[in-house]
């Protein structure tokens, strides 16, 4: 609600400084709307021809957005989805220790971490390997949905949360490494080994589909259902 | 808003034809292999027990493992007290294919780090914790609920080998675990022991593994290995153990008479008896013997039954029972001792026996002719340090005549006083005379002796002065008298000291003076 208030404020605020004959440049216009389209590689604007067309600086495939871009991003998101259920449930490392070998999954992990003195690093475990590959989910789910839907609303909110869950990709692969890592020097046989469990395999495939499925998925989708009478004004 | 200018055309290139992005089996692949793990976890999962225990000490939810052969069999889920709270009963999810494991005869028992006399085991435990040892069963129906074992079975199903039953009526230092020697090679353990529901005796299980277990036959003897045995004679002390362990830990040994070797394997679980000593084992058992009631009018303390009965030192017999009586007509109380003959027990030997004869009636008139030759029972001290008495038959020539009737029961036996008996008596009637002596009334007598002596003396020597004046000092007669004085006062002296010594001690007069008194 506070979020559709905000927004319904910046337009207010646009059209005032529109009635006041302000610059009106800076109102955001697509390119597709003008029927170009940008090179996703070399960033060059070119006017498409009549059917797909490549890039003439780089050779790049042209399109006005990602080749199938929702299509895609979904099937990365579901094959993450389903990845995420047996990360969770088989185990990512056991420990083979004179007391016999004992699987942990991750949640099991963070239980026998949590103590007075070694929550923080329960807390990160918990965050970074069942929050954060969740989270990552849910918030593509969201886009494109949105997307889908065409929806108008919190555009920027949805750029700001695109580029969060960018960003977070490519260290939410911590575990997988703490754990090979963790695997490769504990190997203090016969006393103690650590070996990558199977939930492992499956964790790492949730971090490297949803990357796959950020890389994807093209944000400027998300203003393309910009309304486009503001564009026209400008 | 104007067009920016000089914008290239893109190049045309054919299009493609549209169909379903190959990206969507990127899912498909990952949701296939979702299942498959899905379905091997399913696949893998093997049967679920349940195990009673008395107590979940060292027991772990997730993490204690059932272990047969030091192999991982199963993993304990879950672990909750049980319905009546007297135990608890645990959740173990078995490995795949371990159904066949799981029958009703199969065992499980709580593997901690023991520390008994006999063996230090589960040592590994320290370290990794308790788990749970199986020891699969025979049987073939399939159970899936057992009852723990408490204390782990020492024998396991795959050592050949059989248990014997061992009847005892004290445990010893006896222990699960305690080895069983033979020929004090370690052949076995005891098993387990529980009294008898009676509480009258031990029933003690013990297991001998194989090969060694055919040497226990119907004949072998078994017998408390425990300790030292320590036995002195003419030579020397000799100390007889069956190893340093037994020593410290106990033991059970067995042996089979030589004469009896070729008996055929006792089968498992036969039943033997569990004697205190070697010495006992192999005595013969009691097969005829002759009962007799021996009484003696002195105390019986120090006498027990089991004690020996003698004839010139070799064991004839033994006490049975010691008793009291009180003949209610006269009031007379005696101690009968019931004791059993049997010489042939102890190694005695008819020489000349023919087959045809009678042994009672050989008896009978072996002890007849005995008696009649004055044998008497007597009591006799065997061991001057702890008073203990023994029977023992000898000859006496001065005893009085005495004959045995056969017909009586109980048959009594004539007895003598004991030897130290005898010799308190006469000792006391000793000490009585010289109680009974007038030792003051002595001593007065004498003192007032001595003084009319003394009186006398002086009197003596009065006479012997006025005779001296008569005589001249340098006549013989003179110089003898002198010296007849001077002895004559000498021994008035020492009858003086003689005197005072008796009145201070009077018992001189019978035992002489004491080298003190000089
Ligand atoms: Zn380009």
């Amino acid at each position: 609600m506070g979020r559709r208030g905000g927004a319904k404020r910046r337009g207010t605020r646009r059209a005032r400084r529109r009635r006041r004959g302000a610059v009106v440049t800076t109102a955001p216009v697509a390119a597709i709307q003008r029927g170009w389209q940008s090179c996703e590689a070399c960033g060059l604007l070119s006017r498409p021809g009549a059917d797909a067309g490549a890039c003439p600086r780089c050779g790049e495939e042209l399109a006005f957005r990602k080749h199938r871009s929702i299509e895609r991003t979904w099937a990365f998101v579901i094959a993450a989805a389903v990845c995420y259920v047996p990360a969770n449930l088989l185990p990512v490392m056991v420990t083979t220790t004179a007391a016999g070998s004992a699987p942990d999954t991750i949640m099991e992990g963070v239980i026998l971490l949590w103590s007075p003195t070694g929550w923080p690093l329960s807390l990160i475990v918990l965050i970074a390997s069942i929050m954060i590959p969740s989270a990552k989910i849910l918030a593509l789910v969201y886009l494109l949905v949105t997307v889908q839907r065409g929806s108008v609303a919190n555009n920027a909110e949805r750029v700001r949360l695109f580029r969060t869950v960018e960003l977070i990709g490519r260290w939410s692969m911590v575990d997988v490494f703490v754990d090979t890592f963790t695997a490769a020097l504990v190997q203090l046989q016969p006393l103690m080994a650590v070996e990558p469990g199977p939930g492992l395999l499956f964790f790492a495939a949730v971090v490297v589909l949803t990357m796959l499925a950020v890389e994807s998925f093209d944000p400027r989708l998300i203003w393309d259902a910009a309304p486009s009478e503001e564009v026209v004004h400008a | 808003m104007p067009e920016p200018v000089e914008l290239p055309s893109s190049r045309t290139v054919p299009k493609k034809e549209r169909r379903p992005s190959l990206v969507w089996i990127v899912p498909v692949v990952a949701a296939l292999a979702g299942a498959w793990v899905a379905v091997t976890r399913v696949l893998a999962e093997g049967p679920t027990i349940t195990i009673d225990f008395r107590s979940a000490e060292g027991l772990e939810a997730g993490k204690t493992k059932v272990r047969y052969n030091g192999v991982d069999v199963g993993t304990m889920t879950a672990i909750r007290l049980s319905d009546d709270h007297l135990g608890v009963v645990a959740t173990v999810r078995m490995e795949p294919k371990t159904e066949s494991f799981l029958v009703a005869d199969t065992r499980f028992w709580v593997v901690r780090p023991r520390i008994s006399g006999a063996n230090i085991s589960g040592l590994g435990t320290l370290i990794s914790g308790a788990y749970v040892r199986m020891d699969i069963g025979q049987a073939r129906d399939e159970q899936r609920a057992f009852v723990g074992l408490e204390t782990p079975p020492i024998v396991m199903r795959d050592v050949p080998g059989r248990s014997f039953v061992l009847k005892t009526s004290d445990l010893g230092s006896l222990d699960s675990g305690t080895p069983v020697f033979y020929r004090r090679l370690q052949v076995g353990e005891v098993v387990g022991y529980e009294l008898d529901p009676d509480g009258s005796g031990l029933t003690v299980k013990a297991f001998v593994q194989a090969p060694y277990d055919r040497y226990v036959t119907s004949a072998t003897r078994f017998w408390h290995a425990s300790g030292l045995d320590v036995s002195m004679s003419a030579t020397g002390f000799s100390v007889q153990t069956q190893s340093l362990m037994s020593i410290l830990i106990g033991g059970i040994a067995f042996e089979t008479p030589v004469a009896e070797a070729a008996l055929p394997p006792a089968g498992e679980n036969t039943s033997f008896l569990l004697h205190r000593d070697r010495a006992e084992a192999f005595r013969a058992p009691e097969r005829n013997p002759l009962e007799v009631r021996l009484v003696f009018k002195q105390s019986v303390r120090g006498l027990a039954a089991g004690a020996p009965v003698e004839f010139r030192g070799i064991q004839v017999g033994q006490v049975v029972e010691v008793g009291a009586e009180v003949d209610v007509k006269t009031l007379a109380i005696s101690v009968p001792v019931k004791i059993h003959l049997e010489g042939a027990r102890f190694g005695v030997r008819f020489t000349d026996l023919d087959p045809g004869d009678d042994p009672t009636a050989i008896r009978r008139r072996l002890w007849d002719s005995l008696i009649a030759h004055g044998v008497r029972a007597q009591l006799r001290s065997g061991s001057l340090l702890t008073g203990a008495l023994f029977v023992a038959f000898d000859v006496f020539p001065d005893a009085a005549p005495a004959s045995i009737d056969w017909n009586a029961k109980p048959l009594d036996f004539p007895t003598v006083p004991g030897a130290l008996e005898g010799l308190e008596a006469s000792l006391a009637s000793i000490v009585r005379k010289i109680d009974q002596l007038p030792l003051q009334a002595i001593g007065d007598d004498v003192a007032k002796a001595l003084v009319q002596l003394d009186q006398t003396l002086s009197s003596a020597r009065g006479a012997l002065d006025s005779a001296g004046k008569l005589v001249a000092p340098s006549s013989p007669l003179a110089t003898e008298l002198t010296t007849t004085l001077q002895e004559v006062t000498r021994a008035a002296r020492a009858i003086r000291v003689l005197g005072d010594y008796l009145e201070r001690h009077p018992e001189a007069l019978l035992r002489g003076k004491s080298g003190e008194a000089r």
